[in-house]
């Protein structure tokens, strides 16, 4: 174990550092000063510009210019955005709680629905019911989930008024205690659902594939031959089984996720890191923008290497090296 | 038996073949030919929209009737003429972004491939870089700092799409270069630039049509979610900024937001089941 995670570390820095190169260079990609990049386009006073720069030594060669950077990220040093009136930094991990709050339902619930519609799809390969999955995954990847947020808010809020439109609270009556749970769950029904269509359609196309290939292997045969009952070999035999690369899918797919989210919460109004990039982009905050970017692509190579781990804990052939890993 | 023939020869009729399997499946033509009458209705937009699309008038926010078919937004100006005009930008988008992907992807996964070394290594490494990175967030952030154009935006989608083609061609390339006739093709004395180009790359391009179609569908859903974020060109009518709009009128004007987002969710459905059904008729065994 100890010798894969070394492998899997190893995999982990050059892309961490390749984040960070991509970062800085967009600095560079504004037309004009990078100091606008750096200090956004909103007022900021002349001594705090010029000590970015010298910070930045955005007067010294390129390479020194990279160094520098990435002493200031080392320092936890994202800069200071004018717009909120609040450290980047700061800024961001106070609205990810929220991304967080709607996306790990969502993740959650996608997951178990994934795996559920393709367990009891594919041992009817062919059917209609295994068609009308196909459908639903054909549906997810091709539908633009702000849009689908917009229907969504269409009809359940407005037109039928079953759940709230936008929003993670309700600002009238301002419950406390449990009311205040449900209150922020009845808010998140919509949003949530938005973001898991995506990864049920992931989830779902994987999961099949992978409960199909099980389903031919001998050792089901072999479980069907002593007589179990399908339910049984179903849960006890093939999910276990084909659950590993669903594993694999659901980790490598967080940013996915995470981008979705960013997506969906801009339509409802939810207050996480979505909300923040389209008021950055609105008010050219740019040190905001960029944060967000490197925030969730650490993130993703975190759940990336994470979820590795796992597989490499659930089983022992990855650890030995014999993992289709590319 | 000549090389050059086993090569060229029987390479038409794997492709009358696949053609007969397309001619059956049906999602796939029904895909192919909702693109194809997009295809058309851009060219034939003029003809077709009722109104220019930026005309604004002061039947303003009415819902759809006959008159108005798909409705008016909040200056007036006709929906359906908005839709119609906006295939032009999405498939421009879709088609330039894929298009560059594509050649630049085949370029690189080719000598990748052929080669490998150190350069396979780094192609690698990078094309794992764009694998991890979320692309909506890296193309929002590069379109808002170097300014929203829509060459920009297909440039920004190529950059970030290539590395999925570049694999595909890679393994193909790979797989290829290790076949009999690639043997017997040097044994003729043809040199190593001009095997790779001549005789493997053109075996390995019909999975590239198929990963080529389905990043048109991607192109086309990222430079709708570009423009629904306020990022996309100004002076153009398209799907994404049409639901930007429409977000500030959802209480009032669904239809605002409904049709176009429609017409997205449509034609990029189109795409991904055409590029499906390229890649299982030309890998029947894919399709199970």
């Amino acid at each position: 174990m100890g010798r894969y995670l070394l492998s899997r570390l190893a995999w982990a820095g050059p892309i961490i550092l390749a984040i960070l190169v991509i970062n800085f260079l967009i600095i560079h990609l504004a037309p004009g000063d990078p100091i606008e990049a750096l200090v956004g386009d909103f007022p900021a006073p002349p001594d705090y510009i010029a000590s970015v720069r010298h910070q930045f030594g955005l007067d010294q060669p390129l390479a020194t210019q990279l160094w520098l950077y990435l002493v200031n990220l080392a320092h936890g040093n994202l800069g200071f955005s004018f717009a909120n009136r609040q450290p980047v930094l700061g800024l961001l991990l106070d609205r990810a709680r929220f991304t967080l709050l709607l996306m790990l339902p969502a993740l959650t619930l996608a997951a178990i629905l994934g795996v559920v519609l393709a367990l009891t799809a594919a041992p009817r390969a062919g059917s209609a019911y295994d068609g009308a999955i196909t459908a639903v995954s054909l549906f997810g990847y091709s539908v633009p989930i702000f849009w689908l947020g917009q229907v969504l808010i269409v009809l359940f809020a407005i037109d039928l008024r079953w759940l709230p439109a936008q929003g993670m609270i309700s600002l009238r009556e301002q419950p406390t205690g449990m009311a205040a749970v449900l209150d922020v769950l009845w808010h998140l029904i919509l949003p949530a659902f938005s973001v898991t269509i995506y990864y049920v359609a992931v989830v779902a196309r994987v999961a099949r594939a992978s409960v199909l290939d099980v389903l031919h292997q001998d050792f089901i045969l072999t479980a069907k031959s002593k007589g179990l009952p399908r339910r049984q070999v179903l849960w006890r035999h093939v999910l276990p089984n084909a659950l590993i690369p669903v594993i694999t899918v659901i980790g490598y797919n967080f940013g996915y996720s995470l981008t979705g989210a960013i997506l969906v919460e801009t339509v409802f109004a939810w207050p996480g890191l979505g909300n923040l990039f389209i008021t950055s982009i609105s008010n050219r905050d740019y040190p905001v923008l960029q944060g967000i970017f490197l925030l969730t692509a650490l993130t993703v190579v975190l759940a990336n290497l994470i979820t590795d781990l796992l597989y490499g804990a659930v089983d022992p052939r990855v650890r030995a090296g014999y993992g289709a890993h590319a | 038996m000549e090389p050059s023939t086993r090569a060229s020869g029987p390479a038409t009729a794997p492709m009358l073949k696949a053609w007969r399997r397309f001619a059956t499946h049906r999602p796939g033509l029904a895909g192919g030919a909702f693109v194809l009458l997009l295809a058309l209705a851009g060219v034939a937009a003029p003809l077709l929209a009722p109104a220019d699309p930026s005309q604004i008038g002061n039947q303003i926010m009415l819902p759809p009737s006959l008159q108005h078919l798909m409705g008016t937004d909040e200056l007036g100006r006709d929906v359906l003429s908005g839709v119609i005009y906006g295939i032009r930008v999405s498939l421009t988008v879709g088609f330039l972004a894929a298009l560059a992907a594509s050649l630049l992807g085949a370029i690189i996964g080719a000598l990748a491939g052929f080669y490998g070394g150190f350069f396979d290594l780094l192609v690698m490494r990078i094309s794992e870089v764009f694998q991890v990175v979320p692309s909506f967030i890296l193309a929002a952030v590069i379109v808002a700092l170097s300014g929203a154009g829509l060459m920009q935006i297909v440039a920004v989608i190529a950059l970030l799409a290539w590395p999925q083609t570049a694999r595909v061609m890679r393994g193909e390339v790979l797989r290829i270069k290790r076949l009999e006739f690639v043997d017997a093709v040097r044994c003729l004395g043809i040199g190593e630039g001009a095997i790779l180009a001549g005789e493997i790359v053109p075996n390995a391009l019909a999975p590239m049509l198929a990963v080529g179609t389905l990043i048109v569908g991607q192109a086309i859903l990222l430079e709708a979610a570009l423009s629904f974020f306020g990022l996309g060109s100004a002076d153009v009518v398209s799907w994404g900024r049409m639901l930007n709009s429409g977000q500030r009128f959802l209480f009032n004007g669904w239809w605002l937001s409904f049709f176009p987002g429609t017409a997205i969710f449509l034609t990029v459905l189109a795409f991904n089941l055409l590029g499906d059904a390229i890649g299982a008729v030309f890998n029947p065994r894919s399709a199970a």
